[in-house]
């Protein structure tokens, strides 16, 4: 699922191998995979602009999460998602505080209208539509302490899976409307003197390729991933970053999930995933851990859907 | 297959529903139509010049001579065929040259306010004026060069535009959609005499001062300085000969305050680690925990002597006899701990509400600093005031002298205490804006703040108790962001009232009211 967990700034997913909104798979009808998640991520180095540089008055900026997050089939080709995290910001060295609080609650709308038969395999097309807007009063303009960036987001996804055996590569392409945000002044600077409150966040695309071994036990897979801010601006020399800074990354990682031999509701999920290069975000590397449960809401069938659920 | 592409079409709708443009403050400002003209601002006193007619205006031509009627045709020209982004800039302008032109100042001064990266071995490089767009580009405009900068603009701009009241009344010639009705007016029509053009003695005043504070952007501001003027003409209020005459006499006026300002000693307000030593060591004699930056690596503190620079409104005397705060509690006193720990407190356990007071008045680096924070403040009540071109200059220049002269109390009472910062007394104190490079006592908000809150509240009356609520709201706010102390704030607040009582009595006596 996408939460900030602070690869400097952006909203990113550091994405469990659970079925998010970033995968091809679905949940079945009336059930509901659901469960708590850990991501620690951090970052010494960052871009400014294109710039690399450390930073001796932040030291190492460092992101803690804790979040719950879930998915629900309303049918097998129709799931909705939620996720909700709270974070926790330090730097270790220099006086800026910390921000911790709840951040933004996402909601996504899995949609997966077509399966097709492709050369012994099976080729999967979904939509995925999203909607995140914060639950806190946290601010945006303390970065890079702040917890998250503001925005509310709408954003629309296309995403091609395809499976042959146990093999699988997953493309998607995302294109994210970011809202203005308010900053508690009334004028800033960008690249010129602004007198309102309101920023304008220019929007943004991602891509996400995946590709690995999933069957019904264990899923591994590498992950290669990119947002792109369309607009903003280049952190000057020395200065501190802004909300609606030109804020660009690409990512590599791994994924694993792996569901309890003996207790299949149950799944132990991780990820890590690093930064390989930016423009105005911090170079992070960090993982995340969670554990998934399974509850199955049909009646009918009790004893023999366990293992397809995920 | 439709029913894949009817979400796509729907979502896109969605994604582009809602409209991004921002709504500026300072865009929607109406044209200036001044309540008075006052017309006898030529007999108000000046601030460095000897008299209004120290820079003599030529006589300007008779509307009736070819010359001028050329200069009128040069308007008609321009109406004949005025493209959108040619009335725009009539609009822009429109709403007053001191006005726009303290915005720019604001612009530039936020553009500069970021602190030089260090060198390779642990020493920062200092701003060159001689080498202005070589890293670290010059100025580094931070909140006491910002107060110097606006309140020498401010100045310039009033004493100019005194001497152009002056040779308007002298000279009577009335602006070209008077003298020739045929000319539309594209802007408010005002019975102002119009040579010298006000509005070319402003930009004309900035554009001499600003070859000084502002060497590295000259194409930027000429490039302003054409559109103001072309903005006039095009809006027929003024022919060249009227712009001529107020650029060339803003240049003059403005000479004299670069002058001062060369004597000022701000430029050696820089300091040096060997001046920095002397301070620490006459800290330690009082048997005081002296101050130690808290950047890493260590950074000079700022502007170390600006406390010894030439004030406007007081003598030096004054200022250590009348104006300069007490010592601060001492650092070994409980009252000192107390003060203390009330920081570490706060920064542990702040409201939402404290924290956006904190974050509103921050006013930190790529900022236009807290007297540019002022004058934009200034600046939103001054435009309802509907004040004449000459009253908005001497008003901004009352506003900018008294901040200019709080940042020369409040940094000569930082280096004369050196008293340390919430954050070097206990490490556990985290702060909620950076953590400014240079003594803690007194507060430069508070002060800045109190003289601006106490002249301005002079200036706009019913407004007094506002801007004094303001004041100690700023104040308060450098507590919450856990960087000063009680007595920072409380004794910045008092030496700032002085200061803005000083700027008072100037404005009793200057003749403007």
């Amino acid at each position: 699922m996408r939460f900030a967990i602070a690869s400097f700034f952006i909203m990113m997913s550091i994405t469990s191998a659970a079925q998010t909104d970033i995968d091809g798979i679905m949940m079945e009808k009336n059930a509901l995979c659901i469960g708590p998640m850990f991501g620690y991520s951090s970052w010494k180095n960052y871009w400014e602009g294109t710039l690399k540089r450390e930073n001796l008055n932040l030291g190492t900026v460092s992101t803690q999460m804790y979040s719950v997050m879930g998915n629900y089939g309303i049918t097998k080709k129709l799931n909705v998602l939620f996720g909700l995290p709270y974070v926790k910001t330090k730097a270790s060295a220099g006086q800026l505080n910390g921000q911790e609080g709840v951040q933004d609650l996402s909601l996504w709308v899995k949609w997966k209208p077509m399966t097709a038969k492709l050369a012994s395999g099976r080729l999967s097309y979904i939509l995925i539509g999203g909607f995140s807007c914060p639950v806190s009063d946290y601010t945006a303009d303390f970065l890079p302490m702040s917890i998250g960036l503001e925005s509310k987001n709408l954003s629309m996804r296309a995403m091609l899976d395809y499976q042959r055996g146990s093999w699988f590569a997953t493309v998607s392409g995302t294109y994210v409307r970011r809202s203005n945000i308010k900053l508690d002044r009334n004028s800033y600077y960008t690249t010129e003197m602004h007198y309102t409150n309101e920023v304008k966040m220019p929007d943004a695309v991602a891509a996400n390729i995946r590709a690995g071994w999933r069957d019904k036990g264990l899923i591994a897979e590498a992950v290669f991933d990119g947002w792109n801010t369309l607009g903003g601006f280049d952190i000057t020399r020395n200065n501190m970053p802004f909300p609606s800074n030109n804020m660009d990354m690409k990512r590599i990682g791994f994924n694993f999930k792996y569901d309890m031999p003996f207790y299949r509701q149950l799944s132990l999920t991780g990820n890590v995933m690093t930064t390989i290069s930016g423009r105005n975000v911090g170079q992070a590397t960090g993982f995340n851990a969670g554990i998934f449960y399974v509850i199955d809401f049909t009646k009918k069938k009790k004893t023999d859907s366990k293992g397809d659920k995920k | 297959m439709k029913k894949i592409f009817i979400p796509i079409i729907l979502s896109t709708v969605l994604l582009n529903a809602c409209n991004k443009d921002l709504v500026e403050t300072n865009l929607q400002y109406p044209s200036l139509q001044p309540a008075s003209l006052d017309i006898n601002a030529g007999t108000w006193k000046p601030i460095l010049l000897t008299g209004p007619t120290e820079f003599p205006v030529a006589a300007p031509i008779a509307t009736t001579t070819p010359d001028y009627i050329a200069q009128v045709n040069e308007i008609k020209t321009w109406q004949a065929n005025l493209s959108k982004e040619e009335k725009n800039l009539v609009n822009y302008w429109s709403a007053g040259a001191v006005l726009r032109w303290n915005e720019i100042m604001r612009q530039l001064v936020a553009k500069h306010n970021i602190p030089p990266y260090q060198n390779a071995d642990g020493t920062y490089p200092i701003p060159n004026a001689n080498n202005p767009l070589a890293y670290p580009q010059f100025p580094f405009a931070n909140p006491p060069y910002a107060s110097r900068a606006y309140a020498y603009v401010a100045a310039a701009e009033y004493d100019a535009l005194v001497a152009a009241w002056y040779y308007k009344k002298l000279y009577t010639r009335l602006a070209p959609y008077k003298v020739d009705p045929t000319i539309p007016s594209l802007i408010p029509q005002s019975d102002l005499p119009s040579y010298p053009s006000e509005d070319a003695v402003v930009a004309g005043v900035v554009g001499e001062m600003m070859k000084l504070l502002f060497p590295g952007d000259q194409d930027f501001i000429q490039q302003k300085i054409e559109e103001h003027k072309k903005a006039r003409l095009i809006a027929g209020a003024n022919v060249r000969s009227d712009l001529d005459a107020g650029e060339a006499l803003g240049k003059l006026v403005a000479q004299k305050f670069v002058t001062r300002a060369r004597g000022d000693r701000a430029g050696a307000a820089v300091g040096s680690l060997a001046i920095q030593t002397q301070f620490e060591q006459d800290c330690i004699t009082r048997n005081e925990i002296p101050w130690i930056s808290q950047e890493s690596p260590k950074r000079p503190g700022m502007l170390m002597l600006f406390g010894r620079v030439k004030t406007w409104l007081f003598d030096s005397v004054t200022m250590v006899t009348t104006i300069r705060p007490p010592a601060p509690p001492s650092t070994s006193s409980q009252k000192f701990k107390d003060e203390l720990e009330e920081i570490r407190h706060l920064s542990t356990s702040l409201t939402t509400e404290q924290r956006r007071i904190a974050h509103f008045w921050a006013d930190g680096i790529s900022t236009p600093t807290p007297p540019g924070h002022w004058n934009q403040i200034a600046a939103e009540d001054f435009v309802k005031q509907n004040f004449s071109e000459v009253r908005w200059a001497r008003n901004m220049a009352l506003l900018n002298m008294a901040m200019m002269d709080a940042a020369i109390v409040c940094w000569d009472a930082k280096y004369v205490y050196f008293n340390p910062r919430p954050p070097q007394m206990n490490n556990t104190i985290k702060t909620v804006t950076g953590l400014p490079n240079f003594p803690s006592y007194t507060s430069g908000h508070s002060t800045f703040s109190a003289a601006a809150a106490t002249i301005l509240g002079h200036i706009i009356p019913s407004n007094a108790t506002k801007y004094m609520d303001m004041a100690k709201e700023a104040s308060l706010s450098r507590m919450y962001a856990a960087i000063h102390y009680r007595s920072d704030c409380e004794k910045g607040l008092e030496s700032g009232n002085k200061v803005g009582g000083y700027a008072i009595a100037r404005a009793i006596t200057d003749g403007a009211e």
